[in-house]
């Protein structure tokens, strides 16, 4: 089998610097870009004293990315379960707390550093129904697919309560890939794909927020309300349009330097990207992004059990929908989420977690049992 | 059916991974082209319109206010300029509660009751969109308090510009008028886009008639602003043309001793060039301050100046009308001498009054002798002001004819200064009267108009326009303030204007004999104005007037009190000097005094004509 051995490391491979400390050099080469580019475009939206920040959180990602590449696939395994259990039970600590303190309430702070439960369920769900279903044999059996759904439900709809729609999302994304790559019947997705749809009127009059029905409401006409939640739509495609195809030039867009654009070192960064680099730039980046989503699945394709097979498809194809879902926000195709652009946008927590994705990635990629030649 | 156990099979599950993976890595890829496929609508096929967008919420144009010309006498002296006022102003649009706001603000800075109670006023005709002022003439101390507190007060802005100054205050406003705010009428009918950083405009006088002159053109400039509105930097810029100045005929030194020569009593001076129609002084008192009136003046302050009795906001120079009395008789000689109605060697009995044949009535001769004056020629009347002979001429001559030739030397029409606000007058006529009243006209009312008074009713402005014809052999110019547009160094002149109806060629023989009289109304022994022209060194001419109150000016108020006085004579001198080289005419009128024109008018007529002969030379 030429395909097999095809995928087998050569023993050159073996002795380089990168792969003993378990890091996949191609996907780290594109990360290190990536976050090249967001660092300069974090510092033509915020300034010195943002990049400084999130060079110090990038920094901490890396460390977290490297640590957990130490690990070896069978131990994540192992530990799977209890991470999740851990995750689930902060998620209620959170929740009871919330509900004493008044409003939204995330995190629980420890002093030095306030942890998002929900930033480690984006890992431990996947985790989770790739534990479940890793000794199982694919595709699931129905009873399998409800118990997996229930594993997903359970955080996503703890979290949707905080409320974080944007993260829920995310997680239940991350969940349902692993469902779908352990090859979950068509007839069920087509089936759970029009429960959704019926689930969505239910959630605009039973779960939705005044303010969650306003972002719909202004996606669907921005115009309506120009000065209150449409702005952030109509600024940021003003933005990426005025970019034009070259660009207004780094630092020159204007949009984004006299602050026309909220959030623009956040949610809206990519907004920045679109103005100052234009098309053309645009287009290479969603080339890098486009190469690290490869790369994760090729890993993921070339993953020796069903563990690491499913969890990293699943933390691929979960990157992916950070980059869909970020840039259709903000070219004004879908509804403002809060999803930042992954590992560009401005913000501690999502770029770590990313990091430890990616970490995991690397660890199921480079722990593979070396067939002899 | 048989019952499976599903074994894990390693090869069709990496299998159906792969397949699946593969799929979901396609329908990212698509959505990706998606995205791209956007963008490329968004950044190449949209790029103009959101180039535009982008443009316009950066770049905001400011129009750029241009200074408004000065107003100079002919010294040089500044009547009217410009000076720096810091205000502060409100914008209602981003305001809800204007009060509270007002009561925070003035925690800050004084705000008195007065200024609340303007801003009140003002906000109800205020323009859409325009700031208002709450606070005027801001001290520098004040200017310093406010910016240090502007973060409190994002609806509240300090705004420094310049704004008209008449350092001269009452003493020329009613010679030059004054600007103030633009009301929401006003801004309707302008050219809204030269006005956009404009304020103020004229509103009364050489202010409002010269707006166009004085205001300019707006200019702009193309800022760059951030999303919080703050100015990031120009990037183009169209200077706005500067108002022209205005240089004045009038003499400011002349215009205070006009003023200083009526002192309390309420009455005008209009003195003139004889050669050239221009205003060398005008005086109505009393007047007021404008200056309060540019900021906007309190409701309070403007009651008082509206319901004074004295009326000082009413112009009594330019708006006043007046019966004009006796001291129209040498036009009215003129008059019957040129219509051949009368001759130099005629004469009247006068018995102390007049009787138009088959009628009872005696018409009085108001100067009255013991007995009457007996036998008068025209020469002798126009010296003594005698009724009776202008009784007679007129009867004799016809309201008609007297119209025509009293029309002539402009009565009944503006003299043509340039301000907007000038009365007409009445000059009956048989016509006027069967128009207006719809009845035929009485020979008696004849009489009255025949010694300037009935229906007949005169502007100062036209018994000093038509006494410098009468100096000047026949010719009468329309009555300019302004003498150049322009800067000092450029300046443009206006040239004299001939008035609308001309008295031709007046027989010199005819201008003699009348002119004689005026002079002997002056210098003669029997002259009416003899005391008031006491020992001068130079031959002056005039007439006296002394006419009974028929109306009072229109705005006039009555109050109660006084009204006798306001029922007194109003005395009136008109006058010409040198007289064989006249460089000054003159028209004084003081209100409900008792005595005559020859002692209340006459005097302060000589002590203007002096000051400026002094200043000017006598011939």
């Amino acid at each position: 089998m030429t395909d097999f051995a095809s995928r087998i490391h050569t023993h050159k491979e073996r002795h380089n610097l990168a792969w003993r400390l378990h890091l996949d050099t191609t996907l780290l080469t594109a990360l290190m870009l990536l976050m090249a580019l967001a660092l300069g475009i974090v510092y033509s939206a915020g300034g010195d004293s943002t990049v400084n920040k999130q060079l110090a959180r990038l920094a901490v990602g890396l460390g977290v990315m490297v640590v957990l590449a130490q690990i070896p696939p069978r131990i994540l395994k192992l530990w799977s379960p209890a991470i999740y259990l851990a995750g689930i039970i902060m998620l209620l600590v959170v929740e009871f707390t919330g509900a004493i303190g008044k409003g939204a309430q995330r995190w629980i702070d420890l002093g030095f550093f306030r942890f998002q439960p929900s930033e480690l369920l984006k890992l431990a769900v996947p985790m989770m129904l790739a534990w479940y279903f890793a000794e199982k044999p694919l595709p699931p059996t129905l009873k399998q697919i409800v118990v997996a759904l229930l594993l997903i439900v359970i955080p996503v709809v703890l979290i949707a309560i905080q409320p974080d729609l944007g993260t829920s999302l995310l997680i239940f994304a991350s969940g349902f890939f692993v469902l779908w790559l352990a090859g979950l019947q068509w007839k069920l997705v087509a089936s759970s794909a029009l429960l959704a749809a019926a689930a969505a009127p239910m959630l605009w009059f039973f779960y939705m927020r005044d303010y969650q029905k306003q972002r719909v409401l202004t996606f669907l006409d921005p115009e309506k309300d120009p000065l209150g939640s449409g702005y952030h739509i109509i600024q940021s495609k003003i933005a990426v349009g005025s970019g034009g195809l070259y660009g207004k030039g780094y630092m020159q867009g204007t949009q984004s330097q006299l602050e026309f654009i909220p959030e623009r070192h956040t949610d809206f960064i990519f907004a920045v990207f679109g103005e100052e680099f234009g098309f053309l730039g645009a287009v290479l980046l969603m080339v890098l992004f486009a190469f690290i989503v490869w790369r994760g699945l090729y890993i993921a394709s070339n993953a020796q059990d069903t563990y690491s097979r499913l969890l990293a498809g699943a933390i691929t194809l979960t990157f992916s929908v950070y980059v869909i879902v970020n840039i259709g926000m903000v070219i004004g195709v879908l509804p403002v989420v809060g999803v930042p652009l992954p590992l560009v946008s401005y913000g501690g927590t999502s770029s770590v977690t990313l990091l430890a994705g990616f970490g995991l990635l690397m660890s199921l990629h480079t722990h593979r049992r070396l067939l002899s030649s | 059916m048989t019952y499976r156990v599903r074994m894990k099979d390693p090869v069709t599950e990496g299998g159906l991974f792969y397949r699946r993976a593969l799929m979901a890595g396609a329908v990212v890829l698509i959505l990706f082209l998606a995205l791209i496929l956007r963008l490329f609508y968004l950044q190449v096929l949209s790029y103009e319109e959101y180039v535009a967008k982008a443009d316009r919420n950066r770049i905001s144009t400011i129009p750029l206010a241009p200074t408004r010309g000065l107003i100079y006498d002919r010294n040089g002296v500044v009547l009217a300029e410009n000076r720096t006022s810091f205000s502060l102003e409100v914008m209602l649009e981003k305001t809800r509660d204007v009060d509270a706001l007002i009561d925070e603000l003035s925690s800050v800075i004084t705000i008195s009751d007065d200024d609340r109670d303007r801003f009140a006023q003002e906000r109800r005709q205020r323009r859409k969109g325009r700031a208002i002022p709450i606070r005027t003439r801001l001290s520098e101390k004040e200017v310093a308090q406010f910016s240090v507190n502007q973060h409190r007060f994002p609806a509240v802005s300090l705004r420094g510009q310049l704004i008209r100054h008449y350092p001269f205050g009452e003493q020329f406003v009613h010679a030059i008028g004054y600007v103030g705010r633009i009301n929401d009428r006003e801004w309707e009918k302008l050219d809204q886009a030269n006005y956009a950083a404009t304020s103020h405009i004229g509103k009364v006088g050489l202010e409002r008639f010269y707006e166009p002159v004085l205001h300019g053109a707006v200019g702009y400039q193309e800022i760059e602003t951030d999303v919080h509105d703050r100015l990031v930097r120009v990037l183009n810029r169209v200077a706005p043309i500067d108002g022209k100045d205005l240089h004045l005929h009038l003499d400011s030194e002349l215009q205070f001793a006009a003023l200083s020569m009526l002192g309390e009593q309420r009455g005008v001076i209009v003195a003139i060039d004889p050669n050239d129609g221009g205003v060398l002084a005008l005086v109505s008192a009393p007047g007021f301050d404008p200056n309060p009136f540019v900021t906007g003046i309190d409701s309070l302050s403007y009651r008082a100046l509206n319901e004074s009795p004295d009326a000082p906001m009413f112009n009594r120079a330019i708006n006043g009308v007046y019966p004009p009395g006796s001291t129209v008789k040498p036009h009215l000689a003129l008059a019957g001498l040129m219509s051949g109605v009368t001759q130099p060697s005629r004469k009247v009995w006068d018995p102390g009054w007049y009787q138009l044949p088959g009628d009872e009535r005696k018409y009085r001769d108001f100067n009255w002798h013991l007995g009457g004056h007996g036998w008068v020629d025209l020469h002798t009347s126009i010296i003594i002001s005698c009724d009776t002979y202008f009784y007679d001429m007129a009867n004799r001559m016809g309201i008609d004819q007297l119209h025509d030739y009293m029309q002539r030397f402009g009565f009944g029409q503006k003299t043509g200064l340039d301000v907007y606000e000038e009365a007409s007058g009445l000059l009956p006529s048989s016509q006027w009267k069967r128009r207006s009243r719809k009845q035929a006209w009485y020979p008696g009312e004849t009489l009255s108009v025949g010694i300037g008074q009935g229906y007949w009713n005169a502007t100062s402005l036209q018994l000093v326009s038509s006494t410098a014809a009468i100096a000047n052999g026949g010719t009468r110019y329309e009555l300019q303030l302004v003498d150049a547009l322009g800067v000092m160094e450029k300046r443009q002149d206006l040239s004299p204007q001939l008035a609308e109806h001309q008295l031709n060629t007046i027989p010199p023989e005819h201008l003699k004999l009348v002119r004689d009289a005026m002079k002997e109304v002056v210098h003669g022994a029997r002259g009416t104005a003899r005391k008031a022209f006491t020992g001068i060194d130079y031959l002056a001419a005039g007439k006296t007037g002394t006419a009974q109150v028929a109306s009072y000016a229109q705005d006039a108020k009555y109050d109660a009190t006084k009204v006798e006085e306001r029922f007194r004579d109003n005395a009136l001198f008109v006058g010409y000097a040198p007289y064989d080289k006249p460089k000054i005419a003159i028209i004084v009128l003081v209100e409900n005094v008792m005595g005559g024109g020859g002692s209340n008018a006459a005097p302060l007529a000589r002590r203007v004509i002096d000051a400026y002969l002094e200043k000017n030379g006598r011939d």
